[in-house]
């Protein structure tokens, strides 16, 4: 690779960076977790309201909210999809280590 | 039970001059997936009566009014034929997620697996607008309410099946690689602990594994399959539904 020549203790002090930025990475990554949290705590909140309010609208509002929910988490599967990415399957680490 | 988190294993890797042909875990999966449902419903449709005399009927006539109702509800009369597609999709999903609970590698953790229903859902979606609205008609479609934002739209029609076939992926490999992780950590404990009272006889055999994963099976592969399952033929609907339903 393009890495020849290089001192295994450059070597080592690169690898050592680059496992400290996943790290980092897949933590921040996982912070979109808060926005699906928020968003699906509010659509259940509502659908609560409403059955509440009409007890017989609790099939459909149920129906409703879950995949009102399914929606909203996605982006906090985004997210997670990222960070499992980073810890799992780098793409950048394969220069270091090859 | 070991997982490898990175990607299905591959079985048999066949070989054909310069091509490689991989048989992955989720091949063989869906194949024992094919093979369970293909008995189950042999054996809930045979020799049927018009009067339902055995739960055995009552339930199968359950199963197939429960779609049908479904699909009624959210397209409408007109496409009721849509049942059957939907409820294979929902039991080889649901199947092949629940199987995870048998030590098998669940056949939604892999990206081509939910990416290939997806897939299908888009061509549904697809072949409805062009049917509906002509080939010119459906390639105009992107170009509104002004021209300016047509990369936007062509993004947004793709980001539908990706985030379809990423939501489930998604759900459930989060699911597998919390089970394995909590899998690994209860082993250490339990060999920290057989070290501690100098236990050496029960060294393949982790005391803690009795019971506590299950906590994590009931809600990562009970309940997020099948929510998971019925998400994804909600929305494949919903969508099918939106493109195939006309003005009038």
């Amino acid at each position: 690779m393009a890495l020849e020549g290089v001192s295994p203790d450059t070597l080592a002090t690169a690898r050592a960076i680059v496992l400290a930025g996943q790290g980092i990475g897949a933590g921040l990554a996982l912070i979109a977790g808060i926005g699906p949290g928020i968003g699906e705590g509010y659509a259940v909140g509502k659908a609560i309201e409403t059955i509440g309010r009409q007890p017989e609208a609790k099939s459909d509002a149920r129906s409703t909210m879950f995949i009102g929910c399914a929606i909203a988490e996605s982006t906090g599967i985004y997210g997670l999809l990222i960070g499992l990415l980073l810890v799992f399957a780098n793409p950048f680490i394969r220069h270091i280590l090859d | 039970m070991e997982m490898n988190v990175t990607g299905p294993g591959k079985i048999i890797t066949l070989t054909f001059g310069d091509t490689e042909i991989a048989i992955s875990e989720t091949l063989v999966t869906g194949w024992i997936v094919m093979i369970i449902l293909t008995a189950l419903i042999l054996w809930l449709t045979h020799d049927l009566k018009v009067k339902p005399t055995t739960k055995r009927q009552a339930a199968a006539e359950w199963f197939v009014t429960f779609f049908e109702n479904t699909v009624r509800d959210m397209m409408g009369d007109k496409f009721v034929y849509y049942a059957p597609y939907v409820a294979t999709i929902f039991c080889f999903a649901l199947v092949g997620a629940l199987i995870s609970l048998f030590g098998l590698r669940s056949m939604t953790v892999d990206i081509n697996c939910t990416g290939t229903w997806a897939a299908m859902t888009f061509v549904l979606i697809t072949y409805w607008k062009i049917r509906n609205n002509g080939i010119l008609g459906y390639l105009k479609g992107y170009t509104e309410p002004v021209a300016v934002i047509t990369p936007i739209n062509i993004l947004s029609e793709f980001a539908t099946p990706f985030a379809m076939a990423v939501r489930m992926f998604g759900n459930m490999a989060g699911g597998m690689i919390i089970t394995t992780l909590v899998y690994g950590a209860l082993t250490a404990a339990s060999q920290a602990v057989y070290g501690l009272l100098g236990i050496t006889f029960l060294k393949y055999f982790s005391i803690f594994q009795i019971g506590i994963p299950a906590v994590l099976s009931i809600y990562f592969d009970l309940f997020s399959g099948v929510i998971q399952s019925y998400v994804f033929i909600m929305l494949t609907l919903a969508y099918v539904g939106d493109a195939a339903r006309t003005e009038d």
